[in-house]
């Protein structure tokens, strides 16, 4: 089922997850709530993009390269998608951010520089991401993207990963007999 | 023929199935107060149990104060009693604040000879990249991920592509591992190392301490590589004897830990030793450094703008506010002494505030045993307890807004130190002489 959302522009690279969510709000132990911290330090400026009512109610952000660089905190996807983005769209993502991204149901969409400029131009325009067809359209834009069918499985289904890992319980514990002898710490 | 990198990686292997990620053994899990919690809240709500406890091990280090006394901060001391709780109740060995043990959890797990050569080692916390200093396989995760490890001592991982970064050349004397971080940073960028482990060659790297190559693999992540890996070798196998938790009798294993002639790499990049030089940030992201001697360029107009800078500055005229000697990345034993040989009869700047966090209770004891806090402190600097303090400002060690810190910890990004603080990376020595003049400089500006 094709997911539709406004686009919300970040044109910025490297946006770090220390950005997305600061330091202080780490102190927490629960998962929920992050949102009214996303992007602190920027939405204190009136001009920030989450600020302009013209982009409000958007959900799907398009932000510059090498985006949730940084910091390994979990926090920045959980600020994300509290804030109500259900999508990021960027010409690459960090490793850590991208895993985490998945594990928690937020889908990271890559693609080319230009293509994310001309979503970044076309918004706040809505913007459809079908992860059957794996495209994103939006008006004259139609791009794919890849994304693998584990991961595809994952999000569509909101599967237990820990779940699944555990029908290989007789697989870890053969391992860890066929290791036992390396002395651990 | 096989890199370093698969071969660990292949010793891990619990299962493998076409078109899923390969199901990886975790030998070594290390748990922080930060991203711990919703993971044990997690297990609780699912009803399982820690699989091997004996496997894991906690500390508490990002949000605890590095003065004496009482945690003040009750949200930080939530966090600090839901770890205790959480450690008790799975039985997990807890380095608590106040215990000998205790400290940045990147700095104690070697310096216990918990980090082996050959290990995979996972922690919630993206510069878990410096136990690769060991030849070892560690990354950073998430708290799902955390979770995921806690309840199976597994993790489902992607494998990703090696990346031979070859160092050519010799370090001049004047430089620090820290400032070929920096040098390995600026040559990938923030996101050139994405996807990759790196494994660091070369005879400088060969030439590093131990306590070097762990402050080199430990901003492997800053170039966006999933870790570093350096391969162990004498140096590796002198540094863990008599270590606690080390075992002793496995060199001959350890050293068939290197990357086979003839092994390919999927990338490779070449670093000249000789361009390497004291280094200094001037942006918002680790890549962006200049030599000490050199000037401000004309960079990113938003990070030049968030920095207070102007282009073709001299940074030996910028000056600084605050100078932070810690951080997994620099504090320590080594660190600590280069700093202080700098600092010896002399004095902090009027007006700069300068603080030393070392990396670990037992670093702190054994560089009190050679007096290098009295050097600290008659020279001006704040003598701390351990922690991970204004590397990333979750405890009172915070910058104000606007203020300048010479910092030899591992991220400058907006507002890491404090919101609104500006920071820029150096390594200790530089940090030592930048606190005496008040204005970025080496030490051979001292003389």
């Amino acid at each position: 089922m094709p997911y539709a959302g406004g686009l919300v522009p970040l044109r910025r690279a490297s946006v770090d997850t220390d950005q997305i969510i600061a330091s202080e709000w780490l102190k927490r132990v629960s998962r929920t709530g992050y949102g009214e911290g996303l992007f602190g330090q920027w939405r204190e400026d009136p001009s920030f993009v989450l600020n302009d009512p013209a982009y409000a109610g958007g959900s799907v952000l398009v932000a510059g390269p090498s985006f949730g660089c940084g910091s390994s905190r979990e926090h920045a996807v959980w600020a994300l998608d509290d804030y109500g983005f259900r999508v990021v769209i960027a010409p690459s993502f960090a490793d850590i951010f991208r895993g985490n991204a998945a594990k928690v149901g937020l889908l990271t969409v890559v693609l080319p520089e230009d293509v994310v400029t001309a979503l970044q131009d076309a918004a706040p325009a809505s913007a459809t991401v079908d992860l059957d067809a794996r495209t994103v359209t939006c008006g004259d834009v139609v791009a794919s993207f890849e994304i693998d069918d584990f991961t595809r499985t994952r999000l569509v289904e909101g599967l237990d990963d820990i779940g699944l890992t555990l029908r290989h319980e007789a697989d870890i514990a053969a391992y860890e007999a066929r290791t036992a002898h390396r002395a651990k710490s | 023929m096989r890199t370093l990198f698969e071969k660990v990686w292949d010793a891990h292997v619990v299962r493998s199935a076409p078109g899923e990620p390969d199901l990886l053994y975790v030998d070594l899990h290390l748990v922080h107060e930060v991203t711990s919690p919703q993971a044990f809240d997690g297990l609780r709500l699912a009803g399982r149990g820690v699989r091997r406890p004996d496997l894991t091990l906690a500390v508490e280090d990002h949000n605890v104060p590095t003065t004496d006394g009482p945690v003040t901060d009750p949200v930080s001391l939530a966090q600090l009693e839901a770890l205790r709780k959480n450690c008790a109740e799975f039985g997990i060995k807890l380095y608590a604040r106040g215990s000998d043990g205790q400290g940045i959890v990147h700095v104690v797990a070697p310096e216990q000879g918990r980090t082996q050569p050959g290990m995979t080692i996972v922690c919630g916390d993206s510069h878990t990249s410096t136990h690769g200093a060991f030849g070892a396989l560690a990354f950073g995760i998430g708290t799902t991920e955390v979770e995921h490890v806690l309840a199976t001592q597994t993790l489902p991982v992607s494998r990703p592509k090696s990346m031979a970064v070859e160092v050519v050349g010799d370090l001049a004397d004047d430089v620090t591992a820290k400032d070929l971080a920096l040098a390995v940073v600026a040559a990938l960028g923030t996101g050139g190392g994405a996807g990759h482990v790196i494994e660091y060659r070369g005879d400088a790297v060969r030439g590093l301490s131990m306590e070097g190559r762990m402050t080199l693999c430990n901003m492997s992540i800053e170039a966006g590589a999933r870790a570093g890996m350096v391969a162990p070798d004498e140096t590796t196998y002198a540094y863990l004897r008599g270590r606690p938790h080390a075992p002793s009798g496995r060199e001959a294993e350890w050293s068939s830990l290197v990357t086979d002639d003839g092994a390919s790499f999927d990338t490779t990049v070449t670093v000249d030793a000789a361009s390497v030089r004291p280094f200094v940030t001037w942006g918002t992201n680790p890549a962006q450094a200049v030599p000490v001697s050199g000037v401000v360029p004309d960079g990113d107009p938003h990070a030049l703008a968030y920095m207070g800078l102007t282009p073709g500055t001299a940074m030996r005229d910028v000056a600084v506010d605050a100078v932070f000697v810690g951080s997994c990345t620099n504090a320590r034993l080594s660190d600590l002494r280069a700093a202080a040989s700098v600092l010896r009869g002399r004095h902090v700047a009027d007006g700069v505030r300068a603080l030393v966090v070392p990396g670990s209770m037992l670093v702190k004891a054994q560089a009190e045993a050679e007096g290098l806090d009295v050097v600290f402190r008659d020279a001006g600097f704040e003598w701390r307890s351990a922690g991970c303090s204004m590397c990333l400002g979750m405890n009172p060690d915070v910058l104000a807004p606007g203020e300048r810190c010479a910092s030899t910890s591992n991220r400058n990004f907006e507002g890491r130190q404090g919101p609104g603080g500006r920071t820029h990376l150096v390594s200790p020595p530089v940090a030592a002489a930048t606190a005496v003049l008040g204005r970025f400089a080496t030490p051979a500006d001292l003389s």
